[in-house]
């Protein structure tokens, strides 16, 4: 896609959203879609490392808990409005990602993998310790409240839920594009081959972590908003760290729109599920969708379609 | 003297636990440590083996006697699984790491809903006559619970380290880590022998399975909260180190004994991973890992 079409596409999608509020009635909607963007987000920011660059995060709920905390935390001690927790947070996933990825990039991939499990541990032994953060069971976030013009809470969340996805897309597709997407994909080739072309892989590394932990953090600040109740077990859930995993990967991960098919694929898919049939399936749909995926289609629909073109392409030009 | 009793009985359950998580990370440091294979579903598969131990002993099987009957079909469920996985990577070429670490994630989420499908989400446990008593030694407390199944874990250990260093077939796996073309040259067949560690490890995680579930009841996602803990121990004792493993898994087991006594019992969960962040910042060769 080109760029102009790009941004007015999304510049669409923001204002039709921005005024969804005003036609549709049923909060149920916003309520849905709120997740869904949620998980768009988590998993554009996931492919920035993971995908870009090779680097998996198995961490993404430490990102995405620390993103629930922040915004918990400015709500219980100042009340503050949404958009000062959403770049609070941005900051602190920021400084997060810095910081695990100067204590682990220098070794290459698994370990860096098996570090972010251990983020997501700590981080919650550490939530669970902070009595003012309210331990283990949790606390109430009773937010100032909404705008009038959004009609409600989750209108409004939503609302902001679909700014940050709509900027998390235009940052990822800007980033592939840049200087900084071909540095990444070069150290996903070859670790020493970019360093040898010149490309200073560590910086670029922990560039791709502060950005990418900025952005999960991001999405994890509105939740106290949405949930007016945060507690360690749903904010570093197991769940969250899964679905950033697996979207991109079902989607594909080489380009900005894998995440994003994936996302609102997988993420409405759950949607239903939980609706209508349990959760523990809805675990193991994802469970086998990923191991399908992984055998049977690593470059994930993305290169499906790729393939497919390819087909039609040589029955083309075979008369 | 209180602080004394507090210090001893500390290092003393530390120690029984670090025993115990050896045994929970012997599969995993020959899976990780010498094949290379980031196997995150060997918790899951160590559960599954709990939940088989208990099985068999509710039809009056003693658990340690069962887990060893057991070894045999999970060394074969591990054969089967590596055939799988090799199928869908290996033979191809592509040893793409967020591919196998995803593929065994899917695993290890199937192994649980399928225990969960299976006997439900509540706890279980075995059934021993020795649970509930323990052993008093002067000022010192260790309940059997911990004490029997921390005594298996050296056993193993060792039975594990004299087949790796004493027996042939023992040597062929350690050098189908180094080299698979040199191995293949010498006449062996290094996917065979992959097969056969995998199946080992396998094996190890029903072995590990009764020591958790001996040591208290398990639930079929209690694998999630040893997945750090397995790969901390592995990657502190330097990769695909036996003697190491037991080290390591000590040394971890000491340190929550002791935060656990003098700090609050909820801060344990986090003492693995902060050494673990600890050593892949500072040394992550591990402690026997050659640089």
């Amino acid at each position: 896609m080109r760029t102009l079409p790009f941004l007015v596409i999304a510049a669409l999608i923001l204002v039709g959203g921005l005024f969804l509020p005003q036609f549709v009635g049923n909060p149920y909607y916003f309520f849905a879609g709120y997740v869904v963007l949620q998980y768009v987000v988590i998993a554009t920011g996931w492919n920035i490392l993971g995908g870009y660059a090779g680097y998996i995060n198995f961490g993404t709920s430490a990102f995405f808990g620390a993103g629930v905390y922040v915004a918990a935390f400015l709500i219980k001690a100042f009340g503050a409005p949404l958009p000062v927790q959403i770049l609070a947070a941005g900051v602190v996933g920021m400084l997060l990602g810095v910081a695990t990825g100067y204590l682990t990039l220098r070794i290459q991939g698994v370990y860096f993998s098996i570090a972010t499990v251990a983020l997501v541990v700590v981080l919650e032994t550490l939530i669970h310790n902070i009595d003012y953060l309210g331990g283990a069971s949790g606390m109430q976030t009773i937010a100032p409240p909404a705008p009038a013009w959004f009609g409600g809470q989750t209108q409004y969340v939503f609302c902001a839920m679909l700014v940050l996805a709509v900027v998390a897309v235009v940052a990822a597709r800007f980033i592939e594009r840049s200087w900084i997407g071909r540095s990444l994909r070069a150290i996903k080739a070859s670790e020493p081959a970019a360093e040898a072309c010149g490309v200073p892989t560590l910086s670029m590394k922990l560039v791709a972590c502060a950005i990418s932990g900025a952005i999960i953090a991001i999405a994890g600040a509105p939740y106290a908003y949405y949930a007016s109740h945060v507690d360690p077990l749903s904010a570093f859930s197991l769940t969250i760290g899964l679905n950033a995993l697996a979207m991109p990967l079902i989607g594909g991960t080489r380009s900005w729109i894998g995440p994003v098919i994936g996302a609102l694929l997988l993420a409405s898919v759950q949607q239903i599920a939980t609706v209508t049939i349990s959760s523990e399936f809805n675990i193991l749909a994802v469970g086998i969708v990923l191991i399908a995926f992984v055998v049977l289609a690593p470059e994930g629909i993305l290169g499906l379609i790729a393939d497919l073109k390819e087909k039609l392409r040589r029955r083309g030009a075979r008369p | 003297m209180e602080f004394l009793d507090l210090i001893t009985n500390a290092l003393v359950s530390g120690v029984a636990l670090g025993s115990i998580y050896a045994l929970l990370a012997l599969g995993l440091s020959i899976t990780f440590g010498v094949l290379h294979i980031p196997n995150v579903a060997h918790p899951a598969l160590m559960i599954a083996g709990a939940y088989a131990v208990v099985f068999a002993n509710a039809r009056g099987l003693d658990p340690i006697v069962a887990a060893l009957l057991l070894t045999v079909p999970f060394y074969a469920l591990g054969i089967v699984f590596y055939e799988f996985y090799a199928r869908a990577f290996e033979k191809r070429g592509r040893g793409n790491t967020l591919q196998s670490l995803t593929l065994f994630f899917g695993v290890s989420l199937v192994i649980e809903i399928a225990l969960v499908v299976a006997f439900g989400t509540d706890l279980r446990s075995v059934e021993v006559p020795y649970v509930g008593r323990s052993l008093e030694f002067g000022i010192v407390l260790l309940p059997y619970r911990f004490l029997v199944p921390a005594l298996l874990a050296p056993v193993v250990i060792l039975a594990l380290w004299l087949y790796m260093t004493r027996t042939y077939s023992g040597l062929a796996l350690r050098a189908v880590a180094h080299d698979d073309r040199a191995l293949s040259i010498s006449g062996v067949n290094p996917v065979s022998i992959k097969r056969h560690a995998f199946g080992i490890a396998t094996a190890l995680a029903v072995l590990a399975g009764a020591a958790l579930v001996i040591t208290g009841p398990v639930d079929p996602f209690a694998g999630r909260v040893q997945i750090g803990r397995v790969f901390a121990i592995v990657v502190l004792a330097g990769l695909g180190s036996i003697p190491g493993t037991l080290v390591a898994a000590i040394l971890i087991g000491i340190a929550e004994a002791l935060v656990t006594a003098f700090l609050s019992p909820s801060w344990a969960p986090g003492v693995a991973f902060a050494i673990l962040l600890g050593t892949l910042a500072i040394r992550p060769s591990g402690l026997f890992g050659a640089r």
